[in-house]
């Protein structure tokens, strides 16, 4: 991890929960040599802590005493670019869908592990750090050209449709990292396409056929359940 | 401390008990009499005076209808009390004011002043008496003042008649005057009376001078004025017993008396009744009144018929027990209806027959005494009263139609021509046969009179014709004199037989027609499972037996208000028609047609109830006007009546046992639940707690090994615990029709793809083949919650197949909808459980280590249906279950 931090100074990480027992667990599971912890137990001391902290990860729990989670984003983002990782309970894709778009980097859906929460961290950390994209995306056998627009499969040229390099190129330029349906319709097709997500699909259908070994075991585009699609981390 | 006050207190028991009378006797008004032997004896100003004083004290008082006849004092004391306006109603030109009886019910006061008890409401009026609608005021909770003089009621109205002679036309029941819970008599002597007459005090009408002079003569009231005086005086008394007998004070008992008088239709039989009801007061005796019918009631005229009808109402209206029977002997029928009703004494009329005719016919007292046995005969004489009219009808109905005569005499005289002709070839003894033959034809065709006619006529023309000396009345030979006899001897007894078996057999016929006609009403209903089969049945059987139109009104179970469940092709029944069924259905009484309630209905409403429930209204529109009257026609109606509602109370039973079921099944599910949330909570539980007691146990000392292993128990326990909890979620959200499906164009194949990442770690090891058909289009679904269906379908899969078998996933079009299978090669599943394994909380047997929630599959289900598809199971040829989604692609 020597990579990731700035020297003789471990990375800050703001955990915002009400729940005192979550705030103690993620407390034992973080705080040993790999980060600092900071801890906020609603949305206004949460506000104070990201000014004052200057924390390098936010870990948000959207279901607040005082203030929405979303609400916690949207301020945030007015002025900050911190990586923030939603923390919320299963099966609200509505909720998680909604903090994303308001600018939310991830999610993480309790109960959770702390090894997948680790992962997800390094990811926000490494992408805060490495300001420059490589150039060459290799993933497996998989290998992204950026400058040359060239995408090889084993070695192979495959062809794609200028649409579907565009949808690869922002997948995998945020590997690691969901994006909703929305801001992927909105950044390829416009906002005008923002409804009409079977072109999404469709394309997204036609890319893994082309990238893909077996389509229906996805190995680089993943699909993440009524939110959207993410890119295999390397 | 002490508490006084604990000890007076009643038990909650007897308070209860209490609070249980009153409101009973809430439910029913009470009905207050003032009763006077007379008009002008201050009945109304009484009443007038009884309510202000109540009205004073707070009580809620209106004059519903009160009858000043212009007098001043009566005027001043009805100001300021509340008149309600009266009904008027046009009948002949005038106007007439009747009792406003909706609008009384509609201002529900807690008393009600209505005058005059015993008038006649105009007819289109809902009752024809005013005493109904009184009736009914009462059993709405309304209390009644009211008015009546002694002689309206009907056991007294024939004394009064004989005391006054002038006939007392409107009269009410007696058990009004029981039923009153107080009788107020108003009384003032005679000779106040007629001063008060003098002065022009009391009012009569004007077409009625002529009467009131006759009525009011100090002999008269004074008879009047005793009448009245005995009946409150009996009141009183009955009072008195109850009051002994409620205390349980001893005293001398009468010996329970049954009366037993008979209805026949003739002039008498009224006051016979009207006799027996005086005799059965006095002996405080249940009674009872019959009518036999004869066959011969069938060929009575209508009147009689009618007149029987009305006697047996009077009876009931008197209090009696009220029965017909059909019986060729009416002494018989008499005397066996008495043994079984433990009758100790028989009310019979003196006969009136002259000596002869006794002679011919001996009288029923005769017969009646011979077969009496222990029971009593008694013997009421009247003063004879001559209606020629009903006595012209009689003969008539006794001789029967003339021309059945001519007929008859024709027959004889065609005899007699063909005798004339046949005379030389035959010899004039045979000739007697021929006569004998006419003889028996009439028998057969036109009954006994006609045929003894025949025999008469027949031996006259023998005799005249063919019996030497020829063409004379003179017999030469007097041995042909015993001919003469034999013959109409043998003409009468042949005709009296004929006759008697002919009626006989009409009267079998009927009661086989009465019989069958229940018998497949019975049959037909035994078998009619729901409310829809019985009125068909009802509509079919009783409309082609009475030959009559029929309706059932059944109550709205939103609002109570009656409409119509079956109706014969034809009838309309309009809301006048209906709010008479709706009396009838709320009174539990029959109304309209040829009843004394709402009779210018079109129809006759019967209400179907039984001991416990009201259920309906059968309307019966008869083809001929008489039908309603028909003694035959009503027992059978009542029959038919009883039968429906017994059926339809059969029907309403199940329906309500159905209910139960559903409850108790509902409740076995929710134990179900119970159970399985807190056994499916606490086992992982248990592992999670105690592995971590373990760890943090730090003097057991455990090797790394130890640690990881108790370690992984508990992560895996723990997963197990919050998929439980989520499915258990999920199943909530699905009942509560809070799961919201989000329909979005999705792929197929990342829908599969998405599922299999889930299970990633699960799936390792085993052979997952997936077979797409091409060219699948995007599909409208909610992308989530079909992925959980498919996980839920796969783990399903892994648990109970064997851990090598391989597992398949297919997805084609079918139709207009997407199939989706996920097929194993496990154990497979019963036939009787692949319906009952959708169910929540259904769990089949399952193999050794495999846990389950019971609620995958009935997720699975919930979400299928969500989006209108359906979900199914069946085991696959060569071994393993074969799980199907199917979801439509358009909606």
């Amino acid at each position: 991890m020597t990579d990731l931090s700035n020297p003789g100074q471990l990375p800050r990480v703001l955990v915002v929960d009400d729940e005192p027992a979550i705030r103690r667990f993620l407390h034992t599971a973080l705080a040993d040599d790999q980060f600092t912890l900071v801890q906020a137990e609603n949305g206004h001391a949460a506000l104070a802590a990201a000014v004052t902290a200057k924390p390098d990860v936010i870990l948000l729990d959207l279901g607040l005493p005082d203030l929405d989670g979303v609400e916690v984003i949207n301020r945030i983002r007015q002025w900050s670019q911190v990586p923030i990782i939603v923390l919320s309970v299963r099966d609200r894709e509505a909720d998680k869908v909604r903090a994303l778009d308001a600018g939310a980097d991830d999610y993480l859906t309790k109960p959770f592990g702390v090894g997948e929460l680790l992962a997800r961290i390094r990811v926000m950390l490494r992408r805060t750090m490495q300001q420059v994209p490589e150039p060459v995306i290799h993933i497996d056998a998989l290998e992204i050209d950026l400058a040359k627009r060239l995408v090889r499969l084993h070695g192979e040229t495959v062809a794609l449709t200028p649409t579907e390099y565009e949808l690869l190129r922002l997948l995998a330029t945020n590997a690691g990292k969901v994006l909703t349906h929305r801001q992927m319709l909105k950044q390829i097709w416009g906002v005008g396409y923002l409804e009409q997500p079977h072109v999404l699909r469709v394309n997204i259908s036609n890319l893994r056929h082309k990238i893909e070994s077996d389509a229906s075991r996805p190995r680089y585009i993943l699909t993440e359940s009524g939110v959207g699609y993410r890119f295999r981390d390397m | 401390m002490n508490h006084p006050t604990e000890q007076q207190r009643p038990s909650p028991e007897a308070m209860l008990k209490l609070a249980e009378m009153e409101t009973q006797q809430q439910r029913r008004g009470r009905l207050t009499i003032f009763l006077g032997y007379a008009a002008g004896v201050g009945k109304t100003y009484a009443m007038l005076e009884t309510a202000r004083q109540l009205r004073d004290d707070g009580h809620d008082v209106v004059a519903a209808y009160v009858e000043s006849h212009g007098r001043a004092e009566t005027d001043a004391l009805l100001n300021g009390l509340e008149v309600l306006p009266r009904l008027s109603c046009p009948h002949q030109g005038v106007d007439l004011e009747e009792l406003d009886l909706d609008v009384t019910l509609a201002r529900k006061p807690a008393l009600a002043l209505v005058d005059e008890l015993a008038h006649s409401n105009a007819p289109g009026c809902r009752h024809e008496k005013r005493w109904q609608d009184i009736e009914e005021l009462l059993a709405t909770g309304i209390d009644v003042f009211t008015t009546v003089n002694v002689q309206h009621f009907e056991s007294a109205s024939d004394i009064v008649q004989q005391i006054t002679g002038v006939p007392v036309r409107e009269t009410v029941p007696d058990s009004l005057l029981d039923q009153a819970a107080e009788v107020m008599l108003v009384d003032i002597p005679p000779e106040s009376l007629l001063q008060r007459l003098r002065q022009g005090k009391v009012y009569v009408p004007q077409q009625a001078a002529l009467a009131a002079k006759q009525f009011f003569r100090p002999g008269n009231l004074i008879a009047l004025r005793e009448l009245s005086l005995r009946r409150t005086a009996t009141r009183v008394d009955n009072e008195m017993r109850d009051y002994m007998a409620s205390h349980a004070i001893a005293g001398p008992w009468p010996v329970a008396e049954r009366l037993l008088v008979c209805a026949s239709g003739s002039p008498y039989s009224e006051h016979l009744i009207r006799a027996t009801k005086r005799l059965a007061d006095e002996l405080k005796a249940q009674w009872y009144t019959v009518y036999v019918e004869t066959p011969r009631l069938a060929r009575e005229q209508q009147e009689n018929r009618q007149r029987v009808w009305r006697d047996l109402r009077l009876a009931e209206s008197l209090g009696a027990e009220v029965a017909t029977i059909t019986s060729s002997s009416v002494p018989q029928a008499i005397i066996d209806y008495a043994v079984r009703h433990n009758v100790t004494r028989l009310v019979v009329g003196k006969p009136t027959k002259s000596r002869w005719q006794e002679l011919l016919r001996p009288p029923i007292v005769d017969q009646l005494i011979r077969l009496s046995g222990a029971i009593q005969i008694q013997v009421v004489s009247f003063k004879q009263v001559t209606s020629p009219a009903r006595g012209h009808a009689q003969l008539a109905n006794i001789l029967g139609r003339w021309s059945d005569y001519l007929i008859s005499l024709a027959l004889a005289a065609a005899t007699t021509v063909f005798s004339f002709l046949a005379h030389t070839h035959i010899s004039p003894i045979n000739l007697v046969m021929v006569y004998l033959l006419a003889v028996v034809l009439a028998a057969v065709r036109f009954g006994q009179r006609p045929a003894i006619l025949t025999a008469l006529f027949g031996v006259l023309a023998f005799d005249f014709c063919f019996i030497p000396p020829r063409w004379s009345f003179t017999v030469a030979d007097t041995e042909y004199l015993f001919t003469f006899l034999g013959l109409f001897t043998v003409g009468v007894v042949i005709s009296t037989l004929v006759a008697k078996g002919k009626m006989r057999a009409e009267a079998l016929r009927e009661r086989e027609l009465q019989t069958e006609s229940l018998y497949y009403l019975s049959r037909d209903l035994a078998v009619a499972i729901d409310m829809a089969s019985i009125l068909a049945v009802v509509l079919k059987n009783i409309g082609e037996v009475l030959g009559a139109h029929l309706a059932v009104l059944i109550p709205d179970p939103a609002d109570q208000q009656m409409r119509i469940a079956a109706i014969s092709k034809g009838l309309v029944l309009d809301a006048k028609e209906t709010a008479v069924a709706d009396w009838a259905f709320r009174n539990r009484r029959p109304a309209g047609s040829g009843t004394e309630t709402l009779g210018s209905a079109g129809l006759l409403y019967l209400p179907l109830a039984t001991v416990n429930h009201a259920l309906g209204v059968l309307g019966v529109q008869m083809s001929n006007a008489a039908d309603y009257f028909s003694p035959h026609h009503r027992r059978l109606l009542d029959a038919f009546v009883a039968q429906v509602a017994l059926a339809m109370e059969r029907v309403h039973l199940a329906d309500q046992a159905e209910q139960a079921q559903v409850l108790q099944a509902r409740e076995s599910l929710e134990r179900a639940l119970l159970n399985s949330i807190s056994h499916d909570l606490r086992t992982p539980l248990v592992t999670i707690i105690g592995a971590l007691s373990s760890l943090r146990e730090e003097s057991l000392h455990l090797p790394t090994d130890k640690q990881q292993e108790l370690l992984r128990c508990a992560w895996d326990e723990a997963e197990r615990l919050n998929r439980f909890v989520g499915n258990l979620l999920d199943m909530t959200r699905l009942e509560a029709g809070e799961m919201h499906i989000n329909r979005e164009p999705c792929d197929v194949q990342d829908l599969i793809g998405t599922a299999l990442t889930i299970l990633d770690r699960k799936l390792e090891g085993r052979d997952v083949s997936v077979q797409l058909a091409e060219d699948l289009p995007l599909v409208n679904m909610d992308m989530v919650l079909m992925t959980q269906v498919l996980v839920n379908l796969l783990d399903n899969g892994l648990k109970y197949a064997p851990a090598d078998s391989p597992l398949a996933i297919a997805a084609r079009i079918e139709g207009n909808h997407l199939l989706l299978e996920v097929l194993d090669r496990g154990p497979g599943v019963n036939e009787q459980d692949l319906q009952r394994m959708f169910e929540k909380f259904y769990r089949l047997p399952v193999p050794e280590g495999v846990s389950g929630t019971g609620l995958g599959l009935s997720i699975c289900k919930g979400i299928v249906e969500a989006h209108c598809g359906t979900i199914s199971a069946k085991n696959r040829s060569g071994g393993g279950l074969s799980v199907r989604c199917r979801l439509p692609l358009h909606l």
